[in-house]
């Protein structure tokens, strides 16, 4: 079976320990993690987690199993690319000299829609926030110039889809409204 | 429950009781009904300790000899009696010690709560005397865990443990408490857990899953029953039998699964996986559906899964999503708890006998005699084998005994040839194969059902694993019986090098203590066998002793256990010989 990017989004309460033993399931099976990302969610008090990886469907979908299975899990979903909007942003930081001497840089820099974010007498610092293959294209093209430090964070990403969070939680909470 | 202590309780006018948190940790045991309890102190856990002291009338605590004898005591106290078993014990070492018995609980779904004590808060993260992060160790092995930092999560933190160890698909819980947690005072009121927002115990039965299911069972020629602990821990015993008589259909087990159904029952037709029957193991590639209850498809069971019952359509009775489609793909699932989805089956399936397709069973079996059983259990052959002193205690015993096995060659022997009448009667490391469990977990076996003979039996590799439980025995004077198997072996390894690394034995040859001065110095009656002659008498003696007994059996060195499906192997692959 072909292996894909999937981006897993988790919704869970905000407990101490849940990132350990949600990336203990992925370790347990061998799987590196590409990207993650956890913060509050839409819903109060929930949190979200985005971790991308890649592998089959088959896999997939058993991860997702092990995950819903724990006990602080709300709900896992996990989507392919297409069913996403997805971004991620990227920082690079490179000599003032080179972005002052070199114009193909500036105009690599208007271009991708970059945007600069700091400049000073000894660098300029360049965000780009788009999809990975974008973040990587200005990373390739800055690269050969010396860069001088480069970061870039996890993949967030939304679905096209519903996602029925709060319905299942109101659902809790109506069944279990007279204990 | 109504507790009387001599303690310094001030009632306060919400109706609240002001106590320490050491005290709320006992008084969350009791209002959960628990009564025994296995464990080891140490200085994080004293205040708890020291609770206990004050409630010895009310809760039996257990000094093992070792942290993991505890968690398999309290492992056989839930196996027997399907309450919660509880272990105790410090921080640091302590808790480590309890990780083994985690992972089986974990692997073999038995419900079970730890409780460790913890350095002090502001110690935490210090490298401080005898700390260790058990909640991050234990992660992976629990189905739920939490450290606690003040004392007035406790209540509510215990609650929450005790309803997720039990519900659904049960597991092992620890509960990691700072020792300043335990010294700190709370208002204490108990309310049980009834249901957590982000956790759904049991998927509510689809029935038209159930429908589906009858339908293929109802249209099947040949049918065949594959069952395993869920049928226990799910209490369907009695459904589960109705189901299979009604429909006529040949029922196979896995470890887990066995006694939930009578050993003699006519449609009971053995074990299925890698030492399993040679019947069911066969048939499971000759089956046209494939009934999978309350059972998870573990390797041992299926062996090469690209060459496991492919010709079937397979239908999954599961309370744990997670496992449909996991290892062996479900055509027919029906989620949900067994005893629901078996008794609405039960109203769907239309009566059968499958005579002809029950009599292949019969015909395989007759193979399997000819080739196995017999010289199992034949008394003219040279030496004493394992299946010969299990049949002495199933006749000592009429089939009514706890039989708690260990690991390895003996395992299979007992599995295979101990005779069950009643349900919650085989306890055995099934999942982790953990080596030194029975000893510990027939105590616990034997507390939760001192009204039931217990026997351990073990071979002369695991019983030397947890071998101090024996003080344990010696102090509590809990009457188990011991069977040791000896065959100067690590018989199951020595097996593999025999057949698969041309009898290299490397390090398999135990040089044993003898092992009845051993049991003597505890204080336990003991006695060897030498010469098949001795064996009847010996059994008997054993079975009607008041006390615990412990009964050394010298078998054949080199016997191996048969039928046995080499690893990779299909099922139907399996070997006689």
């Amino acid at each position: 079976m072909e292996k894909k990017n999937y981006t897993v989004s988790i919704y869970t309460e905000n407990n101490l320990g849940l990132l350990s033993r949600i990336a203990a399931i992925f370790l347990k099976r061998h799987i590196n993690i590409e990207s993650i990302t956890a913060s509050p969610s839409e819903v109060t008090e929930v949190m979200r987690f985005i971790i991308i990886v890649n592998v089959t469907e088959e896999q997939i979908k058993k991860i997702v199993g092990q995950l819903e299975k724990q006990i602080e899990v709300i709900k896992a979903f996990y989507h392919t690319d297409a069913e996403t909007i997805y971004q991620e942003t990227a920082l690079y930081k490179i000599r003032s000299e080179d972005f002052l001497n070199d114009h193909n840089i500036q105009d690599f820099i208007k271009e991708t829609n970059a945007r600069i974010v700091t400049v000073t007498k000894e660098f300029f610092v360049i965000e780009k926030t788009g999809k990975r293959s974008e973040v990587d294209a200005l990373y390739e093209t800055l690269k050969p110039y010396g860069l001088m430090q480069f970061v870039r964070s996890g993949t967030i990403a939304v679905t096209k889809n519903e996602m029925p969070i709060s319905g299942i939680l109101e659902k809790f909470n109506t069944t279990n409204s007279l204990s | 429950m109504q507790v009387k202590t001599a303690s310094f309780e001030k009632v306060n006018t919400k109706n609240t009781l002001t106590v320490s948190g050491a005290e709320a940790v006992i008084k969350c045991l009791l209002e959960e009904g628990v009564d025994t309890i296995y464990g080891y102190p140490g200085g994080a856990i004293m205040p708890v300790y020291d609770e206990l002291y004050k409630y010895q009338n009310e809760l039996h605590h257990v000094l093992t000899r070792h942290e993991q004898g505890a968690t398999h005591a309290a492992q056989g106290y839930a196996r027997v009696s399907g309450k919660v078993g509880v272990a105790i014990a410090t921080s640091g070492p302590g808790a480590t010690n309890l990780i083994t018995g985690i992972a089986d609980a974990q692997i073999d779904s038995t419900p079970m709560v730890c409780i460790t004590g913890q350095v002090g808060s502001h110690l935490l993260g210090s490298d401080a005397f005898q700390e260790t992060d058990i909640v991050g160790i234990s992660t992976p092995v629990t189905k739920w865990n939490y450290q606690i930092t003040k004392a007035e999560e406790i209540p509510e933190v215990m609650a929450k443990a005790f309803y997720i160890a039990k519900s659904g698909r049960p597991g092992p819980v620890l509960i990691d408490i700072t020792k300043d947690a335990q010294f700190a005072s709370l208002e204490f009121s108990y309310k049980k857990c009834s249901g957590i927002r982000s956790y759904k115990p049991v998927p509510e039965l689809n029935l038209l899953q159930v429908e589906r299911a009858a339908e293929v069972i109802n249209n099947a020629k040949k049918p065949m029953i594959v069952w395993g602990q869920g049928v226990i821990l799910g209490e369907a015993e009695d459904l589960f039998k109705q189901v299979v008589e009604k429909a006529g259909i040949p029922a196979a087990w896995t470890i887990l699964g066995l006694s939930a159904l009578p050993t003699d029952h006519p449609l009971n037709v053995g074990m299925v996986g890698m030492h399993g029957n040679y019947a069911p193991n066969m048939l499971t590639n000759e089956c046209d559906v494939l009934i999978a209850i309350g059972m998870r498809f573990d390797d041992r069971v299926t062996g090469n899964l690209d060459k496991y019952a492919k010709q079937a359509k397979v239908i999954h009775f599961e309370i744990d999503p997670a496992e449909i489609n996991k290892n062996v793909k479900a055509d027919y699932p029906v989620l949900g708890d067994v005893k629901e989805s078996l008794k609405a089956l039960l109203e769907l399936l239309e009566p059968n006998s499958h005579k002809e397709w029950h009599q292949q069973f019969k015909e395989l079996y007759k193979v399997e005699y000819e080739k196995v059983i017999k010289n199992d259990l034949d008394v003219n052959k040279k030496d004493l084998g394992m299946a010969e002193v299990i049949q002495q205690i199933n006749k000592q015993s009429n089939g009514d005994a706890i039989i708690v096995s260990d690991v390895g060659q003996h395992q299979m022997a007992a599995c295979r040839y101990a005779k069950f009448n009643g349900t919650r009667s085989n306890v055995t490391s099934g999942g982790l194969g953990t080596m030194g469990f029975a000893l510990p977990a027939a105590i616990g076996a034997k507390m939760a059902k001192p009204e039931r003979d217990v026997v351990a039996v073990v071979g002369d590799g695991g019983y030397q694993m947890t071998i101090q439980e024996l003080g344990t025995i010696f102090q509590t004077k809990v009457p188990v019986k011991i069977v040791l198997l000896n065959n100067g072996f690590l018989g199951m390894v020595r097996q593999w090098q025999q057949l698969f690394f041309d009898k290299r034995y490397a390090s398999t040859t135990m040089i044993n203590p003898d092992f009845i001065t051993i049991a003597k110095g505890y204080h336990v009656e003991a006695k060897q066998v030498t010469e098949r002659s001795q064996l009847a008498d010996a059994v008997k003696e054993m079975m009607e002793s008041e006390e615990a007994y412990f009964l050394e059996v010298k078998v054949e060195q080199e016997e191996n256990v048969f039928p046995m499906i080499p690893t990779g192997a299909a099922v139907s692959d399996v070997l006689l010989e």
